[in-house]
């Protein structure tokens, strides 16, 4: 049998007190989510050559937590949309933001992923925000990656600005009432 | 033998079928009958050695008569010469289609029926290549609006009109600032 330790921490312990944070759920989670986005590359065009330089290491995605490319949609948080959605493309684009499991957020990177850019034709989807939901614009032909990285922090700071868990909350009360 | 003989020879050889033959800074066109197209053309790969098809392509002349042309641009790799064939051909026409004597042909048709809606005789595979099956249009064929027409494939594509705002969007190239230049609706009456 060994010796018990001579003093047993009991009542206030300076060390774990003082690493205790007390926050709202909300606050945890939102914080939890944007400090890990993982990006679906949706690259179509020559914005995906500036989505992947942002990734590359001069302009270094992960210094901000989101260099998880997944090239599988249900492993996804944010689709970026880089480049010109054509109507051909465009439903597939739609198969697979609908694959994305919820919490999904979707960047429309460059002028083509926002509005049709310079594509004004028979071809070309006139912005993607006609088939899915648009969180981030971001605007540059192609925009360069200090604007993609932008637009990731923006919407980072709109996930900030989230309260799914008191909607949650919220909808659970008006059920049970 | 350079191109301008080979022309010179073509003219012997199919007489009446060549209806004209032009010459632009050094490059040599042959405009020859349809029906005379494609014995041509073969003439053309078997005895002048025009082993390399370059591109088909196809201009719509809208009002003119017959309406449509086929381009064909020929290239020997052993004599590096290089020759255009033209062919007009009328709405009712179809094209004998060329993919039996250079492969490459083939998605080469495949384009202008797409886009222009030619139709191939013999072709093995006539199929769209750019736009979707079902997609009901000819986009490049003038009387299609540069803005697109509204179609819809359920589960496979649709597509829409296109904002022009009175023009096409055009680039202004000069000296100006980026807003001058940057690509704005302008209707040709403005320039």
């Amino acid at each position: 049998m060994t010796d018990a330790p001579s003093t047993i921490p009991v009542g206030y312990d300076s060390k774990i007190e003082g690493n205790i944070v007390h926050t709202k759920l909300d606050a945890a989670i939102n914080w939890m989510r944007k400090s890990s986005l993982w990006p679906m590359p949706m690259g179509l065009a020559c914005c995906a050559i500036e989505m992947m330089a942002t990734a590359c290491s001069r302009y270094d995605m992960s210094r901000f937590g989101m260099e998880v490319f997944r090239f599988s949609p249900r492993q996804s948080d944010v689709m970026i949309v880089a480049g010109t959605v054509t109507y051909k493309m465009a439903l597939a684009v739609k198969r697979i933001w609908d694959q994305m499991p919820e919490p999904k957020w979707c960047i429309a990177m460059g002028a083509c992923a926002s509005s049709g850019g310079m594509y004004r034709s028979y071809a070309v989807l006139q912005g993607i925000d006609q088939l899915i939901p648009v969180d981030v614009y971001i605007s540059g032909c192609p925009p360069r990656p200090e604007a993609l990285l932008e637009g990731m922090m923006r919407l980072q700071k709109k996930i900030d600005t989230e309260h799914s868990f008191v909607e949650q909350k919220k909808e659970l009360i008006e059920q049970l009432s | 033998m350079n191109a301008a003989q080979m022309v010179q020879s073509l003219n012997e050889k199919f007489g009446d079928a060549i209806t004209a033959t032009t010459e632009f800074r050094g490059e040599q066109s042959v405009i020859v009958r349809l029906k005379s197209l494609k014995p041509l053309l073969r003439y053309c790969r078997d005895e002048m050695g025009f082993d390399y098809l370059i591109d088909i392509s196809s201009v719509d002349h809208n009002e003119q008569e017959p309406r449509f042309e086929m381009v064909y641009e020929l290239y020997g790799l052993t004599h590096h010469q290089h020759l255009r064939v033209k062919s007009t051909v009328s709405e009712d026409q179809t094209v004998p289609t060329v993919s039996d004597l250079w492969a490459t042909a083939n998605w080469h048709e495949r384009e202008v029926f797409d886009m222009m809606g030619l139709h191939f005789d013999g072709h093995p595979d006539l199929r769209r290549i750019l736009m979707w099956e079902g997609y009901p249009f000819h986009p490049l064929r003038k009387e299609f609006p540069l803005a697109g027409k509204p179609s819809d494939m359920p589960d496979v594509a649709f597509s829409g009109i296109a904002p022009l705002e009175g023009g096409p969007f055009v680039t202004s190239p000069s000296e100006a600032g980026t807003i001058e230049r940057e690509p704005r609706a302008k209707s040709f009456a403005e320039t």
